[in-house]
């Protein structure tokens, strides 16, 4: 078991996102996580990840929890949030270089074939504030290339993303999976052309 | 398996990163230094430039400008970062989160204290500081930066989710830095007056060093709250 949520509670401010989630992920596995906006898919990544804190339940990962094991976790975690974490500053090559080198893998050249496949080429000298919205996702989502982490948690991957682009995620979401890889999402879009099987996890907007 | 990436790897990272970022945004940076020169200059035309009088109020004029023009760009010191997610993966790094809050503050601490190191000697002579005191008013700056930058990490933590944070981040701060305040002016005037003014700037350092080496764990506390 890869990573394994257990009753996991939520409440933001007064109202109770979700009661008792509880979540198996096994390598090779591709979740997606669906509900209504609202519904606290965001609030469950991040809980996933780490990132904010459960009010009761517990997420284990490799069967211990990720709070004693932190520092291993998120060496083997890729967490892609709504905000991406790319510097508008910077260009998409230095903005990589960053991610390459936190993430154990340093570049040598800056990364050509991969801007290319991205299609990014011709861009790379430009701050990422002057491009558009997908492309800018475009840069965020290079970091799935350059990295060896076993789990991928992405909000919204495919947001602003054009045809092509949902294309290449949907092949490095193959590769990533057959390595023996697993990847928890959201999306709005149904991924019916992903040719691997899609486990879901719906949440329901509780008003209470 | 994810190769093992060394603390000095991650922090070597983050540096380089924030200053190409600063280096982008030249006017921020130059901002808090030009308010401090134009006040320091202002001074003499406004109190009449009499010599004695001047070098009395010297060492509180040049802390207090110094404290000012500090808390003008702390804020960017995770604004930027909160808003575009980048703080996000920097609690997800795997290293223990205080080495990369460290890093941000020796960040802040070289684009806001060393132009101050560099002008000080130009600040003493505008306000006709003795000689004698000069010194002492470099080493109260030196060792008082780091805890301007350190403190003022942990306010910036606590308010960065907050839209308008920055009139209670000054309201937070400078309670805070007024012992600091203390001694540096403590240290310049003892020394302009020819005695040693080695009793505060130890004081000095001992806040320093306290301040450098607890904030990061109070940064971080803060920034799992501001994040959520």
């Amino acid at each position: 078991m890869l990573l394994e949520a257990n009753g996991v509670v939520s409440v933001r401010g007064e109202r109770t996102l979700f009661n008792g989630l509880n979540l198996a992920v096994e390598p090779g596995q591709l979740w997606q996580v669906q509900g209504p906006n609202g519904a606290g898919k965001s609030s469950f990544l991040r809980i996933l990840a780490g990132l904010l804190p459960a009010q009761a339940g517990q997420v284990h990962f490799r069967g211990q929890s990720i709070a004693d094991v932190s520092s291993q976790y998120h060496s083997e975690l890729l967490f892609i949030g709504h905000k991406a974490g790319i510097k508008p500053e910077l260009t998409a090559i230095e903005n990589l270089e960053f991610y390459a080198a936190i993430q154990g893998h340093p570049l040598t050249a800056p990364p050509y074939e991969l801007l290319e496949q991205l299609g990014l080429v011709g861009l790379e000298d430009i701050p990422a504030q002057r491009l558009s919205a997908g492309q800018q996702r475009r840069i965020a989502l290079a970091r799935l290339w350059l990295n060896s982490a076993s789990l991928w948690i992405l909000d919204e991957p495919f947001t602003s993303l054009d045809v092509s682009g949902i294309d290449l995620l949907h092949q490095r979401f193959q590769q990533h999976l057959a390595s023996g890889g697993a990847v928890i999402l959201t999306s709005h879009q149904a991924l019916n052309d992903l040719p691997v099987q899609v486990h879901t996890l719906a949440l329901e907007y509780q008003f209470e | 398996m994810t190769p093992a990436v060394s603390i000095r790897t991650h922090m070597k990272a983050l540096i380089q990163r924030d200053l190409r970022v600063a280096m982008r945004q030249r006017s921020d940076l130059l901002n808090p230094i030009i308010f401090l020169l134009v006040v320091v200059t202002l001074f003499p035309l406004g109190v009449g430039p009499e010599m004695n009088m001047l070098a009395r109020i010297a060492p509180g004029v040049i802390w207090v400008s110094a404290l000012l023009s500090a808390l003008l760009g702390l804020e960017r010191l995770f604004r930027d970062d909160f808003r575009d997610g980048a703080l996000e993966q920097m609690l997800l790094m795997p290293l223990a989160v205080e080495w990369a809050v460290l890093a941000k503050i020796a960040v802040h601490w070289l684009l806001t204290a060393v132009p101050l190191l560099v002008l000080a000697p130009l600040l003493a002579l505008l306000l006709n500081l003795p000689g004698e005191a000069w010194g002492a008013l470099w080493l109260s700056l030196l060792l008082g930066t780091p805890v301007l930058s350190s403190i003022g990490a942990v306010g910036v933590a606590l308010t960065v989710s907050l839209n308008k944070g920055g009139a209670l981040l000054s309201l937070l701060l400078l309670p805070l830095l007024i012992p600091l305040l203390i001694f540096a002016t403590a240290a310049v005037e003892t020394a302009a007056n020819g005695l040693s003014p080695a009793g505060p700037l130890a004081l000095m350092g001992a806040i320093t060093v306290l301040a450098v080496v607890l904030s990061p764990y109070a940064v971080h506390a803060a920034l799992r709250v501001s994040v959520n």
